[in-house]
């Protein structure tokens, strides 16, 4: 009854019009930027942009399985920006304690999240709105609302500042394989498509017998996770834990995750294309710091603030656009 | 006479698989049409291609004698033709006045909406049809009946020639279909005609004038509904010899019942709360249990107390002869059974979720090991599945909202088949399907039981659970309160075994 064809492009295309357009954006903006500016495509500015953007990717990938599963995590700015004092504080005894440490912080908060989600029945909203508060307040208290600064004459600030076999900064090594395992959890995984059935619809995920709360824990204890992540590579980064910083990151990795076509009311969504989101969101930034080094026109971090919401209000509508006409040609 | 709506000829196809094909369809004014089919025979393209949803690729299509120039729902509507959704496009929290003058509000003074007026013209329109309700109020404290009855009223104040209705009684009781049909026979009265899409063909012959059945996106006959019965109806729809439909009987379970074996699920005045009070139950292999009752007599809750989704207060369970009720639907599906909700749509399909990922969500915790899936033996038994059930899909990759209701009933219940259980529980699992898929859904059900495995069926369709049925269990108002067995049920001992415990309340309203 049903012809097994192997790959078929046009049809990939059409089924994931949402995700290609963020790769197209992003491509073409590579290529404005390699056409326009002479450095931008050497070694250091590709491993310096991606070294700084690691932290966005980390969180944007949290919180794209949260995403996924209809839900939302607030807390992951105020969270990273908790664990980078954490790491700070934690850097003397080195980079093998302060990762995990910082990590297992970020979890700690997930798992507050996920107490008051699945069992107090709170709506994620509200519920990470106050961990957000909360992570925010605690950061504050544990650093005196001073930076702190690292342990320079440990291993830590290696992670952000050093290369893995003397090649990429390991920020993005580490990030890469992150990336690459959880596409492996949701592509893979029992609990991956479990997260995607919730996100299409709790009750018949419930009646089938799949492990709804479990899936639902596992996000938030990953969001958080990948939010502690992101935290120490801020401390390490910057040479510093920030509890000032993670203003906004939220809503950054919200943007990243609607951009690579994620779908809001879950149920839908692309590990790659996530990246690719987080990816054109900082990439916009780096074109404008190269506008702004050519000397023509200059822009003031104000007005690339005001540039980048333009841009990704052009993709976004662009998408729209695409799937709208895909649709229609459907029926 | 002229004819209001005259198509012929229509073909319509999208990425050149025919969804039309010589498609004709006249309506005269003031009559009542009906159009009727199966799943997938092309009574909504047409209708969309009537309001202009979507472009034809060929064929005419004539208003009251005038080459259409409809291309937009907007347009249509200018036209004078109204449709009324299934899902009613009204603003629930706003009032049925604003929901009647919506767009077209009196003003005074050329900007200021004149509420009084509105107010007055919205109760006017509505008292054309026999309803008399506040309506200041928001429309959402009303009834889906008088939601839809608003919407009609809409359309009726923006003086429509023609109002289609698609399935306009599936969500509705007994008394609000007989106001549904009032409205209908009021519209007729003022001259306006009505396009009438429904799967219950009793209704037909209490309003329609005449009908058009379609079939694989073509015409196949357009009949008066006066000079037709119900089997030549079912007969065009299927395209089968009608003598050989009276032979076999309605339904497809009719045949060998299969002998009972050992008792596979008992309930012993079963409780889990107001609605389901002292629920009994025995179901042996090779046996199929119906439940009967009317809505709310406790027939779902006691499928869910058997699921172990809703927790027992009181009462016994036993499974395969081991006292205890499943803790969850988890450890039911582990002990071997399945259930089929009555809620496709909310509590069944994954809708963005293919076919594939569908079918095998329940099956999941045995298609992986160690949390990783086994992709290739998911093809394999979703293939099975798809070629063994004749699911209709372009791919076990389609998404599944992309298929017809039946060809998704069949997914679920391939969904169920595929965790290989003991004890099927099917919750109305022939509702909103079309005829054809009916009967093969009714013929799995008595070859899987025939298998040695016991099935506990659902049905608010007395005609399904009298054929289907070795046993039915009659409950009402959260209890089991009889048991009729098989061979020698038929409707009349069903309904008068229902009605015996309706006495005391003196209604016949199914709440």
């Amino acid at each position: 009854m049903l012809d097994e064809t192997a790959f078929d492009l046009r049809k990939y295309l059409r089924r994931n019009s949402a995700s290609v357009t963020v790769w197209i954006a992003l491509l073409a903006l590579i290529l404005f930027g390699l056409m326009r500016y002479d450095n931008f495509g050497s070694a250091y500015n590709f491993s310096s942009f991606l070294n700084y953007n690691a932290m966005f990717i980390a969180i944007a990938l949290g919180m794209c399985f949260v995403i996924m599963t209809g839900g939302i995590d607030l807390s992951v700015g105020s969270v990273a920006a908790f664990t980078s004092v954490v790491a700070a504080y934690l850097s003397p005894y080195g980079i093998q304690v302060a990762l995990p440490g910082a990590v297992l912080a970020g979890v700690g908060f997930g798992a507050i999240n996920a107490f008051c989600i699945i069992i107090l029945r709170i709506p994620p909203f509200i519920a990470t709105l106050a961990t957000m508060l909360a992570a925010k307040g605690g950061a504050l208290v544990i650093s005196g609302a001073q930076t702190i600064s690292v342990d320079w004459g440990s291993n830590f600030t290696k992670l952000g500042m050093g290369q893995a076999f003397g090649l990429f900064p390991w920020a993005i090594v580490i990030v890469a394989g992150l990336t690459l395992a959880l596409w492996l959890v949701l592509e893979r995984t029992t609990i991956g498509r479990t997260v995607l059935a919730i996100g299409g619809s709790e009750d018949a995920s419930n009646l089938m017998g799949l492990k709804v709360n479990r899936a639902k824990a596992f996000v938030y204890l990953l969001s958080g996770g990948c939010a502690g992540l992101a935290g120490v590579f801020l401390a390490s980064g910057f040479g510093a834990g920030q509890p000032l910083e993670g203003i906004g990151w939220e809503l950054s990795a919200i943007a990243s995750v609607v951009v690579g076509g994620t779908l809001l009311t879950g149920g839908m969504g692309s590990i790659p294309a996530t990246v690719a989101g987080a990816l054109l969101l900082g990439l916009v930034f780096n074109v404008l710091n190269f506008e702004n080094g050519q000397g023509t026109i200059s822009f003031s971090a104000y007005w690339q603030m005001v540039i980048r919401g333009g841009f990704l209000f052009a993709v976004i509508l662009l998408q729209s656009r695409v799937i709208a006409r895909q649709q229609k040609v459907l029926g | 006479m002229n004819a209001l709506v005259s198509m012929s000829g229509i073909e319509k196809s999208f990425a050149g698989v025919p969804a039309l094909s010589q498609a004709n369809l006249e309506i005269a004014p003031g009559e009542v049409h009906a159009l009727i089919g199966q799943n997938g025979a092309g009574k909504s393209t047409m209708i969309k291609v009537l309001t202009g949803v979507y472009d034809r690729d060929a064929g005419d299509v004539h208003l009251a004698g005038v080459p259409s120039r409809i291309s937009t729902p907007r347009e249509a509507q200018e036209s004078g033709i109204a449709t009324i959704y299934q899902e009613l496009n009204l603003v629930p929290l706003r009032s049925v006045t604003e929901n009647i003058i919506m767009g077209y509000e009196p003003k005074r003074l050329g900007f200021l909406v004149d509420w009084r007026e509105g107010n007055m013209r919205a109760r006017e329109v509505l008292m054309r049809f026999g309803i008399d309700i506040d309506v200041t109020e928001p429309l959402g404290n009303f009834s889906t009946a008088i939601q839809q009855l608003v919407a009609i009223a809409r359309a009726v104040s923006l003086d429509a020639k023609l109002v289609i209705m698609d399935e306009p009684t599936s969500s509705l009781d007994a008394s609000e279909v007989e106001v549904l049909f009032g409205v209908v026979r009021e519209l007729k009265k003022q001259g306006v005609s009505v396009l009438y899409v429904s799967h219950f063909l009793d209704e037909l012959f209490q309003i329609c004038d005449r009908v058009t059945t379609m079939r694989d996106g073509r015409t196949v006959s357009t009949r008066n509904v006066q000079d037709t019965t119900k089997l030549e109806m079912i007969a065009d729809m299927l395209g089968r010899n009608k003598d050989e439909i009276a032979a076999d009987g309605l339904t497809d379970f009719a045949g060998a019942k299969a002998k009972k074996g050992d008792i596979v699920l008992r309930a012993d005045s079963v409780s889990t709360g107001p609605r389901l009070t002292h629920f009994d139950l025995t179901l042996h292999r090779g046996e199929i249990v119906g439940l009967g009752g009317l809505l709310g007599s406790g027939r779902t809750e006691a499928a869910r107390a058997l699921f172990g989704v809703d927790g027992k207060r009181s009462g016994a369970i036993e499974l395969h002869g081991v006292v205890g009720q499943p803790s969850g639907p988890g450890d039911a599906i582990v002990n071997g059974v399945g259930f089929l909700t009555e809620d496709r749509k909310a509590e069944g399909i994954i809708p963005d979720m293919s076919v594939r990922e569908n079918m095998t969500l329940a099956l999941l915790p045995k298609l992986a090991s160690r949390g990783q899936i086994d992709f290739a033996r998911e093809r394999e038994i979703v293939q099975a599945f798809i070629d063994d059930l004749g699911i209709k899909a372009a791919h076990m990759d389609q998404p599944i909202r992309e298929l017809s209701g039946g060809n998704q009933q069949k997914v679920l219940l391939a969904r169920w088949l595929a965790t290989q259980p003991d004890i099927l529980i099917l919750d109305e699992p022939t509702r909103g399907v079309d005829v054809g898929a009916k009967r093969e859904i009714q013929s799995f059900i008595r070859s899987y039981v025939e298998k040695g495995f016991g099935v506990v069926l659902i049905s608010s369709e007395f005609e399904e659970l009298v054929e289907g049925a070795d046993r039915i269990v009659v409950m009402h108002e959260g209890r089991s309160v009889k048991e009729l067995t098989n061979p020698g049920v038929t409707e009349n001992i069903l309904v008068r075994a229902l009605a015996h415990h309706e006495e005391g309340t003196g209604s016949w309203n199914a709440q």
